[in-house]
């Protein structure tokens, strides 16, 4: 591998092909740009991997095929063992200079996936597995996941008075990930489109297994009209319930470090699912968020 | 090619018309999308100053780059109206669908 | 290396089919009493012997997706598991057979919890007859590596393209030493050619794999694996000739009748049970009784016809399960009578259900059966159809 820097990717050098298209996502969906940047970064010799989830129903219902190049639905909890299968099987007959990565969706890494996942990182075989993460089962109608924020309408989390929402804050996966020691992890946004990019194509110069979190919009999931999507995603970064980093050689980088996080109630006010969001719930969003970042500043690079 | 092209799909007749388990090519596309827009976005090529920020942000990638300029696939646009909210110098417009009254 | 004998359990024999038919990936977790296969897998791996990707996967539903996985990109693969593990990776048995992917792997047969048990019986791959998979049981050391090489080219045949179970009795079987005959390598390469389907993702053709359909094609390709699976049994019989013109061993095929011909009666037995079986059969028929032996190798497909062709005309009929369908009867059971049924044949049929948890059936237990069946052909009171045998407690009736 070239130790050279990698010339960075943008919208005018990337290939004109796409890989994904025709495919039935939402008008608007957060999850589906995720998809399609991330092949057109990784190219045509690339096995695409995905489980159960709004990307895999999507891009596959006989007859109509929307990746455009190779792709396989593995079972829910599988994504990263079946990866794992396909990276190991095509290295042991010899195919070379191809890419495997995964697509999956938060529920189907941070709960039923994660034990692949980790296994897959524990044996360091080479593919990138990244996870979009629109904070709920979406293709399933809006279900609490274990990424879901906390005080999130979902269908199994309604609002009302006596519980009102999600009760528990997003899992850690980043951190959880880059506990493995995992070569190259990242947080990214669809809202920062070239960011991630140049993200997925770090990720695919490592020799080995690589993470990308990749927050992704859901108009439908999310009570947002399906123009915003790039926009709110944005803002979730800017608003610091998100953020831009990379765990890499041992130690955790932040990409984006805003003077002033802007108010996290104009975010959550944009969205349908937090419309119900009392103020001890917004204080406790925020509070746990200036927890988190005076952390962040403090421990990271 | 691309991007790949509606295509006109004949369903299979006989058992052996089918591929082997489910399997099949990639790329294929027998459904359009056209039909889910209420809005279209037009692109105004004057006023559009090729930075590729609507091409880089579709989610379907309808938007595809010529020597004339940037244009829209609306064989499998949606009209989700991303391209034109992101553009910043508000090149593109989102147009009502004339569709026929029932 | 020339064709050897050696003195190794069945588990080692899996192990040194495994080797012989050159998977490109194994991967695989332990599980009593699977664990030597392993074990043994991963030391050829070490002494390089075998030239295979070896995958420490972290469960068994991860060993079978991985399999599946590298099966995809036209990879061969092989993996073994056990009663909790088989049930683990249920989910993983369906999405192999209905994606036409020819995995190979071996269960340790091994009662499932609860209770917990680490002793053999059928109820796990008994379970799973409806997964999709081709099953086989095995006897002895030698039929569980020669049907490990069978099982690739069966499985890989591309009128089938379905995955392939090689059923080993637990302990009984996979931990017993008994003296085999191991293939010469280049007769084994001449006998299995190399892994090819269209069902995989390459460079050269992008497929998308492993897809949904709606409810207008699902059936279509449900009735394409049923003739697929139905279309498997010539294939078998076909490769167990060929295997016998190869290295000299037939197994007769989906099933092997020993004595049925004249027989009066006749007791269906599936496994290693048999070789204790057929050592009754003959003690019987030193003292005159017209008793005979139908070893089922094969469970799926199921041999409707070969069933019917050896019990026509027979006085009764008697099956030993290792396995019980609660609220029911025996799995094996099941399946021979409905078997009869479709042949319009109504002779009267037995279950004797025995050896659950690694309880010991032993000679006496299977005299005891046979001459139940024989007091039916001799116009004896009836008797119960589905009966525990060997119990260690007296029961009110």
């Amino acid at each position: 591998m070239s130790k050279t820097a990698t010339k960075r990717v943008n919208a005018k050098n990337i290939t004109d092909k796409e890989f994904f298209y025709g495919h039935k996502a939402c008008a608007g969906c957060g999850g589906s740009l995720a998809v399609r940047l991330a092949l057109k970064v990784l190219g045509e010799r690339t096995y695409s991997v995905l489980p159960a989830g709004c990307m895999s129903a999507v891009g596959f219902i006989y007859p109509q095929m929307a990746f455009n190049s190779n792709a396989v639905i593995s079972m829910f909890p599988g994504a990263a063992s079946m990866a794992s299968g396909v990276s190991v099987g095509s290295k042991a007959l010899g195919i070379e200079n191809t890419h495997t990565v995964v697509f999956a969706g938060d529920g189907g890494t941070a709960d039923i996936g994660l034990q692949a996942l980790s296994g897959a990182i524990d044996r360091n075989d080479k593919l990138i597995y990244i996870c979009y993460d629109n904070e709920a089962y979406m293709n399933t109608g809006i279900q609490k996941s274990g990424l879901t924020p906390l005080g999130t309408k979902t269908t199994t989390t309604p609002a009302g008075t006596k519980v009102g929402g999600s009760r528990t804050h997003k899992k850690n996966l980043f951190e959880i990930v880059a506990a493995h020691d995992i070569e190259y992890a990242a947080t990214a946004s669809i809202g920062y489109p070239v960011d991630f990019m140049n993200k997925v194509k770090k990720a695919s110069e490592v020799e080995g297994t690589s993470y990308i979190h990749v927050f992704a919009s859901c108009p439908t999931g999310w009570g947002t009209p399906t123009e915003t999507s790039v926009e709110i995603a944005k803002e979730a970064v800017d608003c610091g319930l998100w953020y831009l980093a990379e765990y890499q050689n041992h130690k955790f980088t932040l990409n984006k470090r805003p003077k002033e996080l802007k108010p996290a109630a104009d975010y959550l006010g944009k969205q349908g699912r937090f419309k119900h969001l009392g103020q001890e719930d917004i204080d406790e969003i925020v509070r746990h968020r200036d927890a988190r970042w005076q952390r962040m500043t403090r421990e990271w690079e | 090619m691309n991007r790949p092209k509606h295509i006109l799909h004949k369903r299979p007749q006989h058992i052996d018309e089918y591929p082997v388990g489910p399997t099949f090519r990639a790329g294929y596309l027998p459904d359009k999308n056209a039909g889910w827009r209420t809005f279209r976005p037009v692109i105004d090529q004057e006023a559009c100053v090729n930075c590729m920020m609507c091409y880089l942000v579709c989610p379907d990638g309808t938007i595809y780059k010529t020597d004339e300029g940037l244009y829209v696939d609306y064989d499998f646009c949606k009209g989700c109206g991303v391209c034109a909210h992101q553009c910043h110098v508000e090149a593109i417009k989102m147009v009502k669908e004339e569709h026929d009254e029932q | 290396m020339s064709s050897k004998k050696v003195f190794v359990s069945g588990d080692e024999a899996v192990a040194m089919g495994a080797r012989l038919a050159r998977p490109h990936v194994v991967a695989a977790y332990p599980i009593t009493p699977q664990t030597i296969v392993v074990e043994r897998l991963s030391e050829m791996v070490e002494d390089g012997s075998l030239e295979a990707e070896f995958m420490h996967v972290e469960s068994e539903h991860s060993a079978m997706s991985a399999a599946i996985g590298a099966s995809s990109v036209g990879a061969r693969t092989f993996t073994a598991t056990s009663s909790q593990g088989l049930l683990y990776m249920a989910e993983g048995l369906h999405y192999a057979s209905g994606g036409r992917f020819p995995v190979v792997m071996m269960n340790a047969n091994r009662s499932v919890a609860l209770p917990w048990s680490i002793f053999g019986d059928l109820r796990d791959s008994l379970s799973q007859l409806d997964s999709g998979w081709i099953q086989v049981y095995v006897e002895d050391a030698q039929e569980a590596l020669d049907m490990t090489l069978q099982a690739f080219r069966i499985a890989e045949d591309q009128k089938v393209l379905t995955p392939f179970m090689v059923n080993l009795d637990g302990f009984v079987l996979t931990h017993t030493y008994e003296e085999i005959i191991v293939p010469e390598q280049e007769k084994v390469d001449a006998f299995l050619p190399a892994f090819k389907t269209p069902s995989k993702m390459s460079m050269d053709a992008p497929m998308n794999m492993g897809f949904s359909s709606s409810p207008a094609d699902n059936m279509e390709f449900k009735f394409q694996q049923h003739m697929a699976m139905m279309d498997a049994m010539p294939v078998i019989e076909a490769t167990d000739q060929a295997f016998g013109q190869a290295f000299g061993r037939y197994y007769k095929g989906m099933v092997d009748a020993y004595l049925c011909d004249d027989a009066e009666v006749v007791l269906v037995t599936v496994g290693s049970i048999t070789g204790t079986a057929r050592v009754v059969v003959n003690s019987m028929r030193a003292e005159g009784k017209k008793v005979g032996l139908l070893k089922l190798r094969y469970m799926r497909p199921f041999p409707v016809e070969q069933l019917q062709d050896n019990v026509r005309g027979k006085a009764a009929v008697g099956v030993l399960d290792k396995d019980i369908s609660f609220g029911m009867e025996g799995t094996i059971y099941t399946n021979i009578n409905s078997a009869m049924a479709r042949g319009g044949l109504s002779i009267p049929t037995y279950n004797f259900i025995a050896g659950m948890g690694g309880r010991n059936i032993s000679r006496d237990d299977i005299r005891y059966m046979f001459d139940a069946l024989m007091e039916v052909a001799d116009g004896g009171a009836s008797r119960k159809q589905v009966e525990f045998v060997n119990m260690g407690v007296t029961i009110d009736e």
